[in-house]
This record gives C-alpha cells, structure tokens and sequence, in this order.
C-alpha cells in the first residue's frame, strides 16, 4: 500500500489551486477529482469550515489505519448479522452492503432544501392516489394520459373508493436523489410501494461512531435514532377509526427474504412484532395474530410484501406468504396497510415523467427538486428522440428496479446500442429516456487509496397524519470506477450519511 | 404530591406470537442438544480408549439411528460415526445439521433476542456449519468438543445476562429443561448400552472408570467426589444422576425447572392451557420421587429411561398442541424449520 508521504510528492503538482494546500495533504493527495461535483472537495463555493475539518482529520489518517478500520466496520457488520443473505442452490451466503468509511456530508441549508423538496412531493403523490382511486379530476382534465394511469399494471381495482385513513397511501416513501455537475439536486426516481435501505442509514451511522470515533468527534449532526420511533407513532395515527390502542405489526416474507435484516431492524426499532403470514389470519374480515393467549386484534400493518403477494384470495393465488381475506378485511377498514395497495402506479417511471405537472396541479406550486428531464417513449416525439440520441442518454425500462434492463448511452457498444433500439421499437411504452446526469462524486476507500466515485442519495419520508423526513437519508455509491450503477445488486456500497445540525 | 406508578411495572404483558414461543422453546433445545451430543462424543472416545469397542456403535443405538446410520455405513467405526455426528449434513441429527435448525430459530426470533445474543449464535452456527473433515480427526475431536461445549455456555451466559424475562423466555427455558432432562438420560443409557471388554464385569477398574467418565462429561465428577466421596457403585452414580437436587444436570432438577416455567405461563400470563401440561410433568416427577434408584435399577433401568423419554416427548407434543396450534384450515404447507416438524431427536 502507497505511503501517503510519497504520494503527496508525487501529485503535489495537480493539487487543486481552489482549495488551501493543507486540506490537499495525506490521504487526499492522490485525490485526483475529475472535475465532477465533489461532495467533500469541489462543492462551489466556500467550504464550510466542519467540513474542512472533516477533511483535515481524515487526510490526517495513514492509509494502512484507514484499512484497518474498514475490515474492523465490515467483521462487525457480519458478526452483528447487518447482512442480505444470497442464495444459491445449495447453500446461502450472508453479505453485507459495503460501507465506505467516508461519510457523505450534507450542509443544515442543503437538507432544508430536500426536506421541503421531499415533503412536497410525498404531498403531492398522495394527492394524486386519492384522486385516481376516487374522482379522478386529473385524469378528466387531461393533465395525466387517463391511459397511463387505468392501464398501469400497477393500478390496483380494488383500491377505488376505497377511503383510506388520513388520506394517505404512501407511509413510506424513499425518493432517489443525485445531484449535477453544479450540485443541483435532481429526483431520479420516487419509491412509493416498499422502499428499503433504511435500517442501513441507522446502523451506517452507529458502525460510523464507533470506528470513526476521532474523524466525527464534536461535529454536530442531525440524529437518525427517531425513524421506528416515527414510523410507529406514524402507523398508529392511521389506524382504523375508533380504535384507542392499535396494535401495529409488521409483515415480512420471513427468514428466508434477502431484506429479513431490515425487517427485524425495524420491528426492534418500533417495539411491533414481526409477524409472517402464517402469525395472522382473519375472521369476520377482522385481522387477527396467533398467539400464546390465542387470537389477538390487529389494527395496522407495516407491510413489507408486494402487493401481489399480500393476500392469494385477491392476488396471486400460489402465494404462501400472504394472508387470505387481507384485502377483503381492508377493503371493509378494519385494518391499515402501509403503504396502500396499488401505489405502484405513482412512482412508475412514466408516470414520473409527469411529477412536475402533478405537484402543480394539486399544490399550485413549482417543484422545489425538480426531476431529471424525461422522454416518454409511449409518446412518438419522446421515441423519434430516445432512437435518435440513444448513444447520449440512459433508456430504461419503466416495469424494472434494481438497476437492471437499462442501458447508459455513452458506455454502450454499438452492437448494445442496435440491440437496444431493436427493444425500443418493439415496446417503446415499456421505456423512457433520459439525458446522462454527470452524477456527483465523493471520496471513496478503493485499491489504490481515496478516489472519487459516484453516489446518489436516498432520504426516507414518513407520513401517517403528516410528513416526517429522516435527517439525510441512504447514500450509496458505485464502487466501480467511473459506474453510474448505485445498486447494491449491482456492485453498490454506501455511505454514513452526515447533515449538519446547524 | 401523591405516589407515581412506575410505567414499566404496571404494563400489562404483551401478546407473544405463538411462532416465537415456538421459536425460543426450540433455540433453546436445539443448542442444549448441540452442547450434549459434544460431551456424549467425548465420552465416548473416553470409553473406547479405556476398551470399550462397542462405544460408538452404542452412540448410534441410543440415538435410534441405526437404519440412517446403516444405510449409507457398513460398519460403526469411530471416524464414521464422529462424521455422521458432527459433519454429516445429510443427517438431521448431526452437529451441522442442529446448528442450522437453531440458527434458523435464532434468526426467526432476532426481534426478540438481544443483538449480543444473535452475534454469538451468528458466529457460533457458521463456524459449526463450515467444519470440515480435518476439524474431527481422532486428534482434533476432544479439543472440538471442548470448543462446542464452551460456545454452548457462551450462549446459556449470555442469555441469562441479556434475555428480557417474559413469555418467551419461559418458553425458551421449558426448552432447554426438557432437553436437558432427555439428554441425562440418554447419557445414562449410553453407558448402559456400551458393554464392557469380556474381562473386566460390574464394578472392575474399567466399570468404574467408565462410570467417572460418564460423570465428567456430564460437569458433574468433583462434585460428586464431594459429597459421595469414594462410593463409586453404579446405583450411587446413576442415583446422582437422577436424583440429586443439587446437580444442575440432574434428572430431577431438570424436571422441577420445567416444571416451574410451565407453572408461571399458568400464574404468570394465565395461559389456562399450561394447566394440564403442569399436571403430566407432576405425574413424570411422581414417577421419579416416588421409586428408589435401588428399585429403578432393579426393575429395569432402561425401561424407565426410555419411559421418561416418552413422556418428555408427549409434554412437547401437549405444549405445541396449546400454544401453536396448525391453523384451522389445514392446507398451509409445512415450513420445513418453524413449523410443527421440529423433531424430538
């Protein structure tokens, strides 16, 4: 491994003349940032003065130190169990999400900007639920294609003139966030149906304070300990009415679900039982658990389920993991389901595309973050663009997650390319298309020392009766050099995620 | 200004899901079997050192394994019975294999279990599954078991210091009592089955040599050298064994905790269905105090140790019977870990 001494001679030459010499010493020496926004070097502007301490500290720190620190964080998040398990036919592997030692720093007036941008959106999306399950005003006045909505996949039948309390559907919501070459935080993609990773902020944060103790000492941060706090508190407020003490649970698939870490994380955290869908049964379209005791009421369900699996009765009728006469019991209101059934359609990619045009027509405002500009190719303009430009822009497909089935221009084959029009054409509904966003980078532990690598940022918003955002939100970073790609599917680590408290 | 209720004293007790009392009553008995099969694996190679050549066929006697064991082994031989015992993953009842069942049980109850518990079980379980067929070499095995043995204790420390004391753990206890119970007495019939070399009879330096040992692997021979002194008749050994009240391993002693934690979800959590449970355990505890060991020997040692087993097994069958029944429609397929398939031996 390069001395770090060595190192500060060798690139003393490229150092950046913006910053002061001193934060260009030790680790950071061989920094070499091409010139993307770099959320703890190249931010525009001044630096604030605790993240210049942030970056004397670690640049402070040998090499060899750092490393030791990493394995000690990623023996600890084995041990302790903070991993997805991977199964192959014969056996199945634990794995943990690689955490990168550099926490990603966001300023107090940074989040204030997201918080609002968030909470607006969560707004806006359910807003828009409400309506295309009742009214459908928006629909009628042409401002969403009636198509794209009543013809989704993802529209749920059984959700029209259902009133769900608070008006809410989406409890959870986790909203992909990068930011541009100038640091313009740009919304990627919403998760309105069962986002994950936010047990990863928490313990992110907790592995961060304890191997890291020196780098984080007196740096003031915005906690992130009240998420199962507010997401129960959240649960309840929405349970059925006339129900005094609601007994909230969660449901997850079980031990054999890649996500069970996240599961148990958040039972703990909110003081719910973790119930899978043999623990409940209904009775009179009432929910109820098996207990000891015997049959116990329940009011809400933190569900951690697709919808398709929720219930054989009304959906997949192989499904074991379900609960039969779930939603004949919901659909009656005697139980809350977070989030709703049929919320898919709102963070579908083309309906994304219309994001913008929603927020104003329900909230008479203009997107405080504002979506990546999108080319619908179920619209023949969107598609004669998307085939024209394809080699410059990302295309993917609206149905998928996870990073797969998409394709990034400028990295593709011309063969991919051809390939992919061929795609195109056959189902251009299935795609849109968006520019290539110069993701912004930061420092990040690899082979050779610090180098910078692409991150986005996920913050997760709860809603029962409001909206409540937890304090930064899930950073993930592409751990291949020069990869867009975050997911941890796909090669993805992530980060502790800091806002300064003031 | 009047007196405070302190909130947590007046809470009324949670609700516990049938599948983690399931859970926690089979996480404790998987791994009080994990820690029994390690000593009777000692034991053993101490017998046969000692001239005891049947020693690891009797392993495979009193486990009632012999027609899995059979089926794939010709012969009883030591390496082939420690493999079926410790590595054999194909064999439910090996090492590995209980390993797996309770790291699955212990993953089904993470939400209830203290982290420092999970992190033990976690590291425990993997490195049990990851043995290999270097780890059980004849000069391996004694310091394994040692290992195994320890790490089990580990787990039973770290419980008692960190497991909240509700329902699940009164589960979780009832567990390990019933499998310590069943366990002294296989121990016991082990040495019973493993007959001796044709030379040496009843009482000879390699009966009791063999009696010592079945004491040490059971954590009981000083203690035992304390209070019986030089007496080291079978009947006194196997009485011990049974019947000391003091003796955390003893028969009797496990019986009266089992029989204490199904009295408290009766008392405690009113779980009126505790009530007919209590009343079999009084029944085998009756069947215990009220023979001498002279008696038990004379009438038979090995029929009333089969019958304790029995009756321990018929109180599991009682307890899953009241506090997780198969739900009513019957088609839900079997899971194979957490569900009713969870097996005596």
């Amino acid at each position: 491994m390069g001395d770090s001494a060595d190192e500060s001679v060798t690139h003393h030459g490229t150092q950046n003349a913006a910053s002061p010499p001193s934060h260009r010493e030790g680790l950071f020496s061989g920094y070499l940032n091409d010139a993307f926004f770099c959320e703890l070097t190249n931010s525009g502007g001044p630096p604030d003065p605790r993240i210049l301490q942030l970056r004397e500290r670690l640049g402070a720190l040998e090499l060899g130190d750092l490393r030791n620190r990493a394995a000690n964080a990623e023996r600890e998040l084995y041990n302790l169990g903070i991993t997805f398990t991977v199964y192959s036919e014969r056996n199945s592997i634990d794995r943990i999400l690689p955490f990168d030692l550099v926490p990603r720093v966001l300023t107090n007036p940074e989040w204030r900007h997201v918080e609002a941008g968030v909470r607006q959106r969560v707004t806006a999306l359910n807003m828009f639920l409400w309506d295309i399950y009742h009214d459908q005003a928006i629909l009628k006045d042409g401002v969403v294609p009636r198509e794209l909505v009543v013809g989704n996949a993802n529209y749920c039948p059984q959700m029209i003139g259902l009133d769900v309390p608070g008006k809410t559907y989406v409890h959870v919501s986790g909203t992909d966030l990068v930011r541009d070459d100038d640091g313009t935080f740009l919304v990627l993609e919403d998760n309105a149906r069962t986002p994950s990773g936010v047990s990863y902020v928490i313990e992110n944060r907790h592995t961060m304070l304890r191997v890291m103790p020196d780098v984080a000492a007196g740096i003031d941060l915005l906690p992130v300990d009240d998420y199962g706090v507010q997401l129960q508190r959240a649960l309840a407020e929405v349970a059925p009415e006339g129900v005094d003490d609601p007994q909230v649970v969660l449901l997850s698939p079980g031990i054999y679900n890649s996500a069970y870490f996240e599961h148990v994380f958040l039972a703990r955290e909110m003081g719910v039982p973790l119930v899978e869908g043999q623990d409940l049964t209904i009775e009179n379209d009432k929910v109820y658990m098996r207990t000891t005791a015997g049959l116990r009421p329940v009011h809400s369900i933190y569900r951690r389920l697709n919808d398709e699996f929720l219930d054989p009765d009304a959906f997949n009728p192989s499904s074991m993991l379900g609960v039969p006469g779930l939603v004949s019991a919901y659909r009656k209101g005697n139980v809350t389901i977070a989030n709703a059934l049929g919320t898919g359609v709102a963070d579908d990619k083309a309906v994304y595309a219309y994001l913008p045009r929603i927020i104003r027509y329900y909230l008479s405002e203009e997107p405080i973050l504002k979506n990546v500009e999108t080319h619908i190719c179920a619209e023949p303009e969107g598609l004669a663009y998307t085939l024209a430009n394809l080699e410059n822009l990302v295309a993917k497909p609206v149905g998928e997650s996870g990073g797969y089935g998409l394709i990034i221009g400028p990295h593709a084959t011309r063969e991919e390319l051809a390939e992919f029009r061929t795609k195109l054409r056959a189902d251009p509904a299935n795609y849109i298309s968006q520019p290539v966003v110069r993701l912004s980078v930061s420092p990040t532990l690899c082979e050779t020392g610090l180098e910078p690598r692409h991150v986005d940022l996920r913050p997760f918003a709860v809603t029962g009766r409001s909206t409540w955002v937890l304090p930064g939100g899930l950073s993930r970073v592409a751990l291949k050099r020069g990869s867009l790609v975050v997911n941890s599917s796909q090669g993805g680590g992530s980060k502790d995620t800091w806002v300064l408290a003031s | 200004m009047s007196m405070s209720l302190d909130p947590v004293a007046t809470v009324s007790p949670h609700p516990l899901l049938s599948r983690y009392a399931e859970c926690s009553m089979w996480l404790a008995r998987y791994m009080e079997r994990i820690e029994n099969l390690a000593r009777i694996i000692d034991v053993t190679e101490i017998f046969v050192r000692s001239g005891a050549s049947d020693g690891w066929r009797a392993i495979v006697q009193i486990n009632a394994d012999e027609e899995r064991f059979y089926a794939s082994h010709s012969k009883a031989t030591a390496d082939r019975v420690i493999a079926f015992y410790v590595i054999d993953a194909g064999n439910p009842t090996s090492i590995t294999s209980l390993a797996l069942a309770a790291r699955e049980n212990a993953r089904a109850l993470r939400p209830l279990i203290s982290t420092e518990m999970w992190s033990q079980l976690n590291i425990f379980t993997q490195f049990l599954r990851g043995l290999r067929a270097e780890d059980i070499r004849p000069s391996e095995i004694s310091q394994l078991c040692a290992r195994i043995k320890q790490e089990c204790q580990t787990h039973t420390g770290i419980t008692e210091g960190t497991f909240y004391r509700d329902q699940a753990s009164l589960f979780y206890n009832a567990g390990r009592q019933l499998e310590r119970a069943d366990q002294i007495t296989r121990l016991i019939d082990i040495k019973y089955h493993t007959l001796l070399p044709v030379a040496a009879g009843v009482g000879s330096e390699v009966d009791i040599s063999q009696w010592t040992s079945v004491l040490r692997s059971a954590a009981g021979y000083h203690a035992y050298r304390r209070v019986m002194a030089g007496d080291l008749r079978p009947s006194s050994v196997v009485g011990f064994l049974l019947k000391s009240e003091a003796f955390p391993r003893s028969l009797v002693c496990s019986l009266r905790h089992l029989h204490n934690n199904v009295s408290r979800l009766r008392s405690d959590y009113r779980l009126r269905d505790a009530g007919g449970i209590v009343e079999r355990i009084e029944f085998l505890r009756a069947g215990l105090d009220d023979q001498t060991v002279g008696q038990i020997i004379t009438r038979g040692l090995h029929e009333f140790l089969d019958w304790v087993q029995r009756q321990l097994q018929d109180v599991q069958t009682d307890v899953a019977q009241a506090f997780w029944p198969p739900p009513r429609p019957v088609s839900a397929p079997a899971i194979e870990i957490s569900g009713q398939t969870q097996s005596q031996s």
